[in-house]
């Protein structure tokens, strides 16, 4: 992915919050508008991002620190199912059924949070769901060479220095 | 680095670079014999370790050029509890690459203790179990460990104490850092009057024998090291044994078979060269060494019947298989108010010794074991095993994540693991790996008498957590181990060839020219820290078998 597009993704609507653009907008206005500002992907479609995407954006939501859409995570899971998660794209392809079944084929994007948040509690033992979450974690935490992890957003959150080089005192312990 | 032909009879093939095979190739190969050391893996970084990958997501995903883990996707093993049972595809995996287990291990590097070695005399034996003394003593192994400890190259601190075995030499570099979890247990262990040291590691602290000391990187066991501070074999004991000019070493040689002859003495063995669409290969050789591994070599000797080794090779006692230890573990694990950030250095922290001897009387059971302080979590670990108490997903998923990491300590404990003929290594009879080999099939329940020692530590362990003054403490389910890389005792050495495998300088009893030379070879299991004790014996094993094999016989 270039730089460019990634400055233009942070641009276009990386600062403004899932709950802001449900309060502000009509919902599938800005799941359209949305979709227009996404990158290109290799595995998805757009409208298939997109459900991908709003997933990701409930199972590790943006609220006062950056969530999946800023680590850009999506991008992560797309080029996941053509590297490493291959064998996991069979259970993406069912899963849009499966998840469109629930929505009555709108995008999970366009319903309110509370909302997307009880449809995805709906099917979160399916292997589909816990796929989904474990690439968005992934996406998180692994390094931003992978696709997500934009500017190590995921690793400063939970106070991983990548630096891979240390000294003593390595933590509040063993200091003195 | 020497080429053999496969035509050439070589005086030693040794089939495996961990522990006990890379001691052999090295000191074979520098007393002048002819060595080709096989390994079923791969290259890795052998020579070019700063190319050792670091990066999370790609070690957890490896292509099958960058493993270092065997894959049991491909490596098939079946598991099942008990002989009645049919077995369920299993997850055991082992060391894979040149270097083997060591290039991966966590490294810590406990000798066994005295007693270790002849605990059916000292403490009495178990009904239904096959506790025995080793035909060896500490005393006879001792000078092994040393040169062991200084040629690979072991940090850990020098303490008197009846908790640590004797040493005639101290170890050649200082210790590991304690880290925030050795502090905070050697906190716990003021209050409760336990013995902590840092851990005793083959990972250097100091530059060593044109290595460079650890970085404390912090991705460490599972990983390959790039600045070469772990004493893997691949960096410490090959490339001697490959300067010498006498030793080759042929990676992606899987071998199937040790070959006998009519005679009943080992040929050579026969493997299939990977990198060449599996083509089978006969490496003609006068002596084998099998150093494979706790599962693979018994498992190689079932593979390697013949018309005069009708149930395997060098199986006339049928215990080849047998008396398996797989290692036991378990403990508990504790949140602390401030960062502990673990991710940093290695992963196996300070030792608790206090419960390393027997006490049978006080104890109501047998054995002991070696507590770890530790609490190493790599982001997407930790992100994906989540964090205690929380949600599997969304805000409270996250909050808790944020509010937990790097707080976090474990005890994991290495306990005693009591031999039973039940627990086994043999050949599935259906399911076949995917180079179309018997797989590996593991049978196991601990004795009951073992979970009596995993409950103690683990209560001991959530004790010694609120002592140290965890704001949380949860204790680990109690299981025991399915498999993994600490697999002993399945070719056990004895003096009595109806009852053990091999002889006391690891020749089979029913072989004159096959050695097996690894965990296996164990009569009993110690504290389940097998690696040194594996190294020392094979020091020993090699130094008896350069003698006989230069006086013309390697009968000894």
């Amino acid at each position: 992915m270039s730089a460019t597009r990634r400055t233009f993704l942070l641009k276009g609507f990386g600062a403004t919050t899932t709950a802001w653009l449900a309060a502000n907008w009509p919902a599938q206005v800005a799941a359209a508008e949305a979709a227009q500002q996404m990158g290109h992907f290799t595995f998805f479609t757009r409208p298939q991002a997109m459900e991908i995407d709003a997933m990701a954006q409930q199972i590790y939501p943006s609220d006062s620190t950056p969530g999946a859409k800023e680590a850009q995570v999506i991008y992560f899971i797309d080029l996941a199912l053509v590297t490493f998660a291959k064998d996991k794209q069979e259970i993406y392809k069912k899963g849009f059924g499966e998840l469109s079944a629930k929505t009555g084929g709108k995008p999970l994007g366009s319903f309110p949070v509370d909302q997307q948040i009880a449809l995805l509690t709906g099917i979160e033992n399916t292997p589909f769901f816990r796929t989904v979450r474990d690439h968005t974690i992934m996406g998180m935490f692994s390094a931003p060479q992978h696709g997500g992890n934009f500017r190590k957003v995921g690793w400063q959150q939970i106070g991983f220095d990548d630096s891979l080089n240390f000294r003593a005192p390595f933590g509040a312990y063993d200091k003195a | 680095m020497k080429k053999y032909s496969p035509n050439e009879e070589v005086d030693f093939v040794v089939i495996g670079t961990g522990a006990g095979g890379s001691v052999m190739a090295k000191q074979l190969a520098v007393a002048g014999f002819s060595v080709v050391i096989m390994e079923q893996g791969g290259w890795g970084a052998y020579g070019h370790e700063q190319d050792y990958n670091k990066d999370e997501l790609s070690n957890r995903f490896p292509t099958e050029d960058e493993a270092l883990i065997s894959d049991p996707r491909r490596h098939v093993n079946t598991f099942r509890r008990n002989a009645s049972e049919k077995a369920v595809p299993g997850n055991h995996n082992f060391g894979c690459v040149v270097g083997g287990g060591t290039v991966t291990y966590g490294a810590s590097s406990w000798r066994h203790l005295p007693w270790e070695f002849d605990e059916a005399s000292r403490f009495g034996t178990i009904k239904g179990t096959g506790i025995a003394d080793w035909p060896i003593t500490y005393k006879e192994l001792e000078p092994y460990y040393v040169q062991a400890e200084w040629e690979i190259g072991v940090s850990g601190p020098n303490i008197q104490s009846p908790l640590i075995a004797p040493m005639s030499k101290p170890y050649p570099v200082p210790p590991l850092p304690l880290k925030s979890s050795g502090a905070l247990v050697q906190k716990a262990a003021d209050k409760l009057g336990l013995v902590v040291t840092p851990n005793v590691a083959a990972i250097i602290t100091e530059p060593y024998n044109g290595r460079s000391a650890c970085i404390n990187c912090g991705m460490c066991s599972g990983y390959g090291c790039q600045v070469k501070a772990r004493s893997s074999s691949a960096v410490s004991l090959l490339p001697i044994a490959v300067a010498t000019g006498n030793c080759e070493i042929r990676p992606n040689s899987y071998v199937r078979e040790i070959s006998v002859n009519a005679a009943g003495r080992a040929t050579g063995v026969i493997y299939l060269d990977k990198k060449n669409d599996n083509r089978e290969v006969f490496q003609k050789a006068k002596c084998v060494v099998l150093a494979a591994n706790g599962t693979e070599s018994p498992r190689l000797l079932l593979m390697s019947k013949s018309n005069r080794f009708q149930h395997g090779l060098a199986n006339s006692s049928g215990v080849v298989g047998k008396y398996l230890m797989v290692g036991n573990g378990g403990g508990a694990s504790a949140l602390f108010a401030d960062p502990l950030n673990e991710y940093k250095g290695c992963v196996t922290g300070a030792a608790v010794l206090s419960y390393v001897p027997n006490d049978v009387k006080g104890r109501g059971w047998y054995g002991g074991g070696r507590m770890t302080a530790r609490g190493q979590q790599s982001p997407i670990q930790y992100g994906l095993s989540g964090p205690r108490g929380a949600p599997r997903w969304g805000a409270g998923y996250k909050k808790a994540l944020i509010e937990q990491a790097n707080r976090r300590l474990t005890l994991v404990n290495f306990i005693s693991q009591l031999p039973l003929e039940t627990n086994m290594v043999d050949l599935d009879p259906e399911a076949k790996d995917a180079w179309g080999l018997p797989a590996l099939r593991i049978t196991t329940t601990s004795h009951e008498n073992d979970f009596r020692a995993m409950r103690f530590f683990i209560d001991k362990s959530v004790e010694i957590l609120k002592a140290a003054g965890a704001t949380e403490v949860w204790a680990d389910t109690l299981s025991d181990s399915r498999g993994g890389s600490h697999a002993r005792g399945s070719c056990r050495m004895g003096n009595d060839p109806k009852t053990s495998v091999v002889n006391k300088y690891h020749r089979a009893h029913d072989v004159p020219n096959l050695f097996v030379v690894d965990g296996s070879s164990m009569v009993t299991g110690g504290r389940n820290h097998p690696t040194m004790t594996i190294s020392a014996l094979a020091y020993r094993c090699a130094e008896h078998l350069v003698k006989a094999a230069k006086a013309g016989n390697v009968t000894i």
